[in-house]
């Protein structure tokens, strides 16, 4: 079967999101500053519960992440971290390392919530949640 | 006895999953006291609300948007501008005229060529019927003479025109609530549509329906526009806000209130 232009196009995505991914998994992140960054910065609780009991209030939008460091490994939570839209093209989650978005108040623009530091350490940290 | 064990573990899997959406705070779907706020499957803000934030808007007496409502009854009566006349001078008793502009608002405006929400509306009389200078957007008598009107309909159903020249502002408004936006990449869509019943933190989010505006929020210790609300969503999620009053929010304004069809006007609400 000749691949349509639809399809190519998803296939070209996917490897463009399966080699970004893959160079964001082999950076080396640091697994206590990405619990910080998952409390604060990326602010993760608002929508996911996360084994930080300090901190209160953890949101219930998205999947409990208590353990999915058992389910998933680094390439694919650095590529949910960085466009999660690229996975679930309906999803509520923010992408936490783009830029070129639509709208974006004056003091935010051009900048990213994450920085790439930010994005290795969280995977650092989700990776140790088992 | 296995199998009821693992159906009984199911089922409590699936309670435990769904329960957000029921769960808190007490709301009952069958509770009678309810069925005003519901409409199918819309649901007011106020069945998604804290029962001492229900009381407060409950009583009359307690509800502190009437404090405004008392000062838009009083300028309702006052006369100002150039042709010596208040709103009563060509409207009459506000309880016998104006029982339903608070249902069909915003509404297209012939003379104007666009579609115009009660504020505006308010404003157009001041400025061609008073020869009074417009009230600012969000200004204390302009949120007060709005939410006196429109507290006249209230127990009235939501319902607008949305075809004929409505209709490029209905289409705008909805693409609007679509439409990602902010260094948060969401639209309302994602937040009303997609998880009311859930949590971001704390904060239940509802259906996020207009028939109660304008509204009381405690957060603000204030009476507040939908505009103002509208705006205050926009600033949550790293959007860059419109103007109050402005095309963009006019239009969201119909379309939100084309979604809240069939719910009855509340006004005045209290929500946190
Ligand atoms: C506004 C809500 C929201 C925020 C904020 C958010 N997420 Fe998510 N997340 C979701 C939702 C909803 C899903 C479920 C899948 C989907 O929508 O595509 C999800 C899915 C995930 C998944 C996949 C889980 C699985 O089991 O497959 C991971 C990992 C994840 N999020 C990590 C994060 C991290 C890390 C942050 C913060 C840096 C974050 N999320 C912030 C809403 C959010
Ligand atoms: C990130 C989540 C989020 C997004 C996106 C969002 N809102 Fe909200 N909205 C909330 C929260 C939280 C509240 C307060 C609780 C509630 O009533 O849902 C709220 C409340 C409201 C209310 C008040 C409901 C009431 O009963 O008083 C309206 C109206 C509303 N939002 C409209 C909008 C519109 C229009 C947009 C898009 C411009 C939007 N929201 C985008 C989170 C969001």
């Amino acid at each position: 079967m000749p691949a349509t232009p639809w399809m190519r196009h998803a296939m070209a995505c996917a490897m463009l999101v399966a080699w970004t991914a893959a160079a964001w998994a082999e950076m080396p992140g640091d697994a206590g500053r990405g619990r910080v960054a998952v409390i604060g910065k990326g602010n993760c609780l608002a929508c996911h519960h996360l084994p930080i009991p300090e901190e209160p209030d953890h949101g219930d939008i998205g999947p409990d992440l208590s353990t999915v460091g058992s389910r998933l490994g680094a390439t694919e939570l650095a590529a949910r971290i960085v466009d999660p839209k690229t996975i679930n093209p309906d999803t509520i989650m923010p992408s936490f390392f783009k830029t070129d978005l639509h709208r974006v108040a004056k003091d935010w623009q051009g900048q990213t919530i994450l920085t790439r530091q930010d994005v290795a350490d969280v995977v650092a940290y989700l990776l140790t949640l088992k | 006895m296995r199998a009821a064990r693992t159906i009984l573990a199911v089922l409590a899997l699936v309670l435990a999953v769904r329960s957000p959406a029921w769960a808190d705070p007490p709301f009952d779907p069958k509770d009678p006291a309810m069925a005003k706020y519901i409409s199918g499957d819309k649901r007011s803000g106020y069945t998604f609300a804290e029962p001492e934030t229900r009381a407060m808007q409950d009583d009359d007496f307690m509800n502190p948007a009437m404090l405004w409502v008392g000062k838009g009854e009083t300028l309702w009566s006052t006369v100002e501008g150039s042709a010596g006349k208040s709103c009563a001078s060509c409207h009459g008793k506000a309880e016998e005229t104006m029982t339903t502009a608070g249902a069909h608002y915003p509404k297209y405006d012939a003379g104007e060529r666009k579609v115009v929400n009660l504020e505006q509306r308010i404003n157009l009389c001041r400025s061609q019927a008073m020869g009074a200078a417009e009230w600012k957007y969000e200004s204390e008598p302009l949120l007060a003479m709005t939410t006196y009107v429109k507290m006249q309909s209230r127990g009235v159903p939501v319902s607008v025109v949305v075809d004929g020249p409505a209709a490029p502002w209905f289409d705008a408004g909805r693409r609007f609530y679509y439409e990602r936006r902010g260094l948060n990449d969401v639209a309302c869509a994602h937040c009303h549509v997609d998880h009311w019943g859930q949590h971001i933190r704390t904060e239940l989010l509802s259906q996020g329906m207009t028939n109660g505006f304008p509204t009381y929020r405690l957060k603000w210790q204030k009476l507040g526009s939908l505009h103002r609300r509208m705006a205050g969503c926009n600033e949550e999620i790293r959007a860059e806000p419109y103007p109050l009053g402005s095309f963009e929010y006019v239009a969201l304004e119909l379309y939100l209130a084309w979604r809240a069809q069939g719910l009855l006007v509340e006004t005045p609400s209290v929500r946190k």
